[in-house]
């Protein structure tokens, strides 16, 4: 835990001190993490997206429409998304394909002694590694959530055009007519408590990699696990602040 | 002739660029090093060298500042190393150089950048400035037309010969080396001790050269260092220049520069010992 706290604090000096200090991270590092962490992970966003919005609408069509309630399903499947499944399915596929990528790349960096090559080359590995990933993830994840929750939004009018027989219009209309903005926000800013939890868990499990092959094995687990139970206790505080209080 | 008249006709080597002094590590209450003193002058090829396990890298660990000793002092341009923070250590890892044992290149990077990195980070020459130096850095080691292969891309041999070509980007006063020749051609040993050479009797740099490689380690160390193993683990056991190496009586250092199987450093246990490691 130590370990953990002083590498979050070592984040904020080299994002929000050094630069003043004449010490920038590298904005060129910054973009490429953008492109491997966010850019690469749209398809597999998309998918699921896509299909937790048609899965939703299907259930949600089948259970509503014995109660005549039809109408109801695109403001369930707009609510669902925006406030919860976005944010949380988003998270998880960015655990699973950036998250895991970031703690092996990082740890087998630690075995090959690339970080102490850094270290002893007088460049700090956080400014240099962790920086650009950390910004990366807290810039893409909100995006791929916004770009998930209306790629959702699809998946239920696909189910609602074709099987229920509503109005693409209509659709729409209820969509975001049902939708407020803060349903919106909250989901945003509960993408980007994940994405911090996410890249800061990541890279503390890949610097801390020691013992060889096994080692990056064993942390690559560790770090999706405690990321997971991390993201689902944050998204329940969250969830508590924003609706129950 | 006297003491004094001796060390009159010595030139004065000046003040030591690196001194070690006691320097103790124990690892899980286990000595890994213990007692080491020795000092490095300007212009010098310091050799460090010993049987596997003996401390070698270690030590090399301990004086550019990766591993923090148990007790002991480490001074690099006459400061302090060890109870150093991480920003001020920074001023000195400017000064020196060091070639990992297996190059620690960055596999996301090129050979180009990798050799570019330090001068990218620590200066503010022009960058086609810096791709001539690349250039020329990557020509000493006989690499040239490879800066945009991935360190994938090349053997192992290569890679540890960028390795080199990036520790002197800066053309640092102090360099070291981790095994620089150990899986190298003889022609490539030959071309990176004639470079560590040139680097030191030309240009006036100090190099650390830690190898198990008896050719090239006299014909390039100026002054070397045996550590010892098993009940000599980790301590200095012969320090002298080449010829007083050579001609050193301790039978383990001559088991060690002959490389014979067997001798003090034991090929086998004796019966009793092996039966007693065995049942403890």
């Amino acid at each position: 835990m130590k370990d953990y706290l002083q590498l979050t604090a070592s984040i904020f000096y080299w994002l929000f001190v050094a630069p003043f200090r004449g010490q920038m991270f590298s904005i060129n590092d910054t973009f490429r993490q953008i492109v491997r962490i966010g850019v690469q992970a749209l398809p597999m966003a998309s998918l699921t997206a896509f299909s937790i919005g048609l899965t939703l609408a299907m259930q949600a069509a089948h259970e509503m429409g014995r109660l005549g309630a039809d109408a109801y399903v695109p403001d369930l499947v707009s609510l669902t998304l925006l406030r919860e499944l976005g944010p949380l399915l988003i998270a998880v596929i960015v655990i699973g394909r950036s998250g895991s990528a970031v703690t092996a790349e990082l740890g087998t960096m630690k075995v090959s002694e690339e970080i102490e090559a850094l270290q002893v080359m007088a460049i700090n590995p956080v400014r240099f590694l962790v920086v650009p990933r950390f910004l990366a993830m807290l810039v893409m994840l909100p995006v791929l959530t916004i770009f998930g929750n209306y790629v959702g939004m699809v998946g239920g009018w696909t189910i609602c055009h074709f099987n229920i027989g509503m109005d693409t219009s209509i659709y729409i209309f209820r969509c975001f007519d049902r939708g407020a903005p803060w349903d919106l926000f909250s989901g945003l800013i509960k993408s980007v408590v994940f994405a911090w939890l996410i890249i800061t868990i990541a890279c503390h499990f890949g610097l801390t990699v020691e013992g060889g092959a096994e080692g990056v094995g064993r942390c690559t687990t560790n770090s999706v696990v405690y990321s997971l139970l991390a993201m689902l206790i944050a998204n329940a505080i969250l969830t508590a602040l924003f609706f129950f209080t | 002739m006297s003491d004094t008249a001796i060390n009159a006709a010595k030139p004065d080597p000046g003040p030591p660029v690196i001194e070690v002094t006691d320097l103790v590590r124990e690892f899980n209450g286990r000595k890994v090093l213990s007692g080491i003193t020795f000092k490095v002058y300007k212009g010098e090829t310091m050799i460090i060298m010993g049987g596997s396990g003996c401390g070698k890298s270690t030590l090399l660990r301990h004086i550019i500042g990766s591993l923090k000793p148990t007790s002991g002092s480490i001074k690099i341009f006459g400061e302090e190393i060890t109870t150093m923070r991480e920003p001020e250590l920074n001023g000195i890892r400017k000064r020196f150089g060091m070639n990992f044992q297996f190059g620690a290149l960055l596999q996301s990077m090129t050979v180009g950048e990798n050799v570019a990195l330090p001068l990218l980070e620590h200066s503010d020459v022009d960058p086609s400035i810096i791709d001539l130096i690349v250039k020329m850095k990557l020509e000493l080691v006989g690499l040239t037309g490879f800066e945009h292969l991935k360190p994938a891309e090349i053997s192992g041999g290569m890679r540890k010969r960028v390795g080199l070509a990036r520790a002197v980007a800066l053309d640092p006063e102090l360099l070291f080396s981790d095994e620089p020749t150990s899986g190298l051609d003889p022609v490539m040993t030959a071309v990176v001790d004639r470079l560590t050479e040139d680097l030191t009797k030309n240009l006036g740099m100090t190099a650390v050269v830690v190898t198990h490689d008896m050719t090239s380690a006299f014909r390039i160390g100026s002054r070397m260092i045996m550590l010892g193993t098993a009940e000599r683990q980790g301590k200095i056991i012969a320090e002298g220049t080449p010829e007083e190496i050579r001609n050193h009586p301790d039978a383990m250092l001559q088991q060690f520069i002959r490389g014979e199987a067997d001798g003090p450093i034991p090929l086998k246990l004796s019966k009793d010992d092996y039966i007693k490691r065995l049942i403890g």
